[in-house]
């Protein structure tokens, strides 16, 4: 809480602006076994994360299907109670004020629409202009800017369930914007998108987290998302924080690799370069995996002027490949 | 909490308004299947009339109403049907499939409240439903029955507040199967008994007054009673003066200790989703 004059109380509270102690998360399951009797076990989906995230950061928060990820943002949305550890967003314990807190939160759920189905974009946005009470001028100013930056001028009188994925989630993003949240919480909001619809969604991310100073915490199973967003990241798997660094360094750690596609005029042995090896070969086609953390241009160059060379693709690691190899690279460090 | 008194709540009303004029417009967009809905109202309520007729034939001034009374109550059901929702359906389908796949996570993190939002939705629908599937069948029983209805524009607004006190109620009860599907996962069967039990308690079959004895004394005391039978006895004339306050105290009454226990399972329900994550 701010006291007046005291700016350092201030520059104390941004600096934890989201605050993890801790944090724990355990699921009672009841899994049948035998004919009546039922077995009830712990799930521990989030087991004892801590981090902070000053005001204005914009972080990846990354792992492989039932990490914790979405248990964490349920928790830090208030809708889900930690079973322990301490958390605070913006100074508010999120489960036990959850409204207050949702007036200054906005969330997107890729796979979960706040839309109106059956109705016209511009009428769920009214909604939120009520639900939120946003002073009139500001919900003008908002949307406008919104329309303008997310393409939706042409959408607004289009029935929600008549929107194609791109254009519903960017309408969904507007949707969790219009009342001015000074968080804002990403669950996997490319997840099916086209190319040109994720690169929409990131330039508008990127835009408001560096005009607005949004504090932003994005899930994904992108890594490019992370990598062209997030100068911070944090994976977890196994309700365990597992990285929390740059991107870059989630490479260096894990020693993950990419793979270069080389289309080759004719069939060839397999290509042997120093620091590559190829890991499989069809026909003229062949893969050649390099350290993730190295660049690709020299690589590039080098078979460019030595291999009659078509067509080249480079293919980034998936983030289930970058955590099995920090596993791996842990075990042997 | 923050926002308080006179604007905390003008402030909520403006957000229900809203939620409601959504409901009212989300239905209107299905111009197409409202007026297929119209018609089949209107062959069954002819279907209903010549089977009353017949009944009534056989046994005139059958529960106190004449013929002419009984082929009205007959219309008055065709054009509450879908208003008061007798046989259940609407909102709580959408209800019961946003807690079974966990959409309802969205919902309960909205700075609003669940059974408000859906009560003020539900009555927008409501609205929509009696203008687009109350009237037509009602102008058309008029047209071929001799039926009777009221030349009194008061016996018409007591009608309609009667009605909306049945639609709350009706709310109230589907409100309750929907939350059901927290616990059932699966809410078709709690959807099915509120089905039957709505289709018949409701006086939807018969008017509730043409059975005799205990049957009928329950049927008349339980909730289903408020969405057709009374709103149909209010229109006929037949309730009045303090009957008339009766008769909307019952409902009123039931409307409220129906809230109250949707209140109280919505709560236990949110907590389980907050502690269970669902």
């Amino acid at each position: 809480m701010s006291w007046g004059e005291n700016d350092d109380a201030d520059d104390d509270a941004d600096a934890r602006f989201i605050e993890l102690d801790g944090l724990e998360k355990v699921f009672d399951v009841r899994r049948r076994a035998g004919l009546l009797r039922r077995e009830k076990h712990q799930v521990r989906a989030v087991d004892g994360i801590s981090f902070r995230v000053p005001r204005g950061e914009m972080v990846g928060y990354i792992g492989p299907n039932g990490a914790g990820k979405s248990t964490t943002i349920k928790m830090l949305t208030g809708i889900l109670t930690p079973s322990g550890g301490r958390l605070r967003v913006a100074g508010i314990d999120p489960s036990r004020e959850r409204t207050r807190l949702a007036r200054r939160i906005g969330v997107v759920f890729g796979q979960r629409t706040t839309l109106w189905w059956d109705l016209p974009l511009i009428d769920s946005y009214r909604l939120m202009h009520r639900m939120y009470r946003v002073p009139d001028a500001r919900f003008r100013a908002n949307l406008d800017r919104c329309v303008e930056l997310l393409d939706l001028a042409e959408l607004l009188d289009v029935p929600v369930r008549q929107l194609s994925l791109g254009q519903r989630m960017r309408g969904d993003i507007a949707a969790a914007l219009l009342h001015d949240p000074e968080v804002l919480y990403l669950d996997e909001p490319t997840i099916g998108l086209d190319v040109i619809s994720k690169a929409k969604v990131r330039e508008f991310l990127r835009d408001l987290n560096a005009e607005r100073g949004t504090t932003v915490l994005l899930t994904t199973h992108d890594l490019t998302d992370i990598e062209q967003l997030c100068r911070r990241v944090m994976v977890i798997d196994h309700g365990r924080l597992l990285y929390d660094g740059a991107p870059a360094g989630l490479h260096e750690v894990g020693r993950s690799e990419r793979t270069l596609v080389v289309d080759l005029e004719r069939e060839l042995a397999p290509i042997g370069l120093p620091g590559t090896r190829v890991v499989r070969v069809e026909g003229p086609r062949q893969w050649l995996a390099f350290p993730a953390a190295e660049s690709a241009a020299p690589l590039v160059a080098r078979i460019a002027a030595d291999f009659p060379l078509v067509d080249l693709s480079v293919r980034e690691p998936d983030i289930e490949t970058v955590i099995a190899a920090m596993y791996a690279g842990r075990s042997t460090v | 909490m923050g926002v308080s008194g006179v604007s905390g709540v003008s402030g909520a009303l403006r957000l229900y308004a809203a939620v409601a004029a959504g409901g009212f417009r989300r239905y209107a967009t299905y111009r197409v299947a409202t007026l297929a809905g119209a018609f089949t109202n209107t062959v069954f309520g002819f279907i209903v009339a010549y089977t009353y007729i017949a009944l009534w034939d056989e046994r005139p001034r059958l529960g106190g109403y004449d013929l002419s009374q009984a082929v009205t109550y007959v219309w008055i059901s065709q054009a509450l049907l879908m208003t008061c929702v007798l046989m259940g359906g609407g909102f709580e389908d959408e209800l019961i499939e946003r807690i079974r796949t966990g959409a309802i996570a969205v919902d309960l993190y909205r700075p609003a409240d669940l059974q408000l939002w859906w009560l003020a939705s539900d009555l927008g629908r409501a609205v929509f439903h009696l203008l687009g599937r109350g009237i037509v069948p009602l102008v058309c029983g008029a047209l071929v029955f001799d039926l009777t209805l009221p030349a009194s524009p008061l016996v018409w607004a007591a009608f309609l507040v009667a009605v909306t006190l049945g639609v709350v109620v009706s709310f109230a009860i589907r409100f309750l199967v929907a939350l059901s599907a927290f616990w059932l996962l699966d809410g078709a069967g709690a959807a099915q008994v509120s089905w039957l039990a709505g289709s018949f308690f409701s006086g939807l079959l018969l008017p509730l007054n043409v059975f005799p004895g205990a049957l009928g004394e329950v049927a008349r005391a339980l909730p289903w009673c408020s969405l057709l039978q009374i709103p149909a006895d209010v229109l006929l004339g037949r309730l009045a003066g303090w009957e008339l306050t009766g008769a909307y105290a019952f409902q009123a009454c039931w409307a409220l200790a129906l809230l109250g226990a949707g209140r109280l399972v919505q709560t236990v329900a949110t907590r389980r989703v907050v502690v269970q994550g669902g």
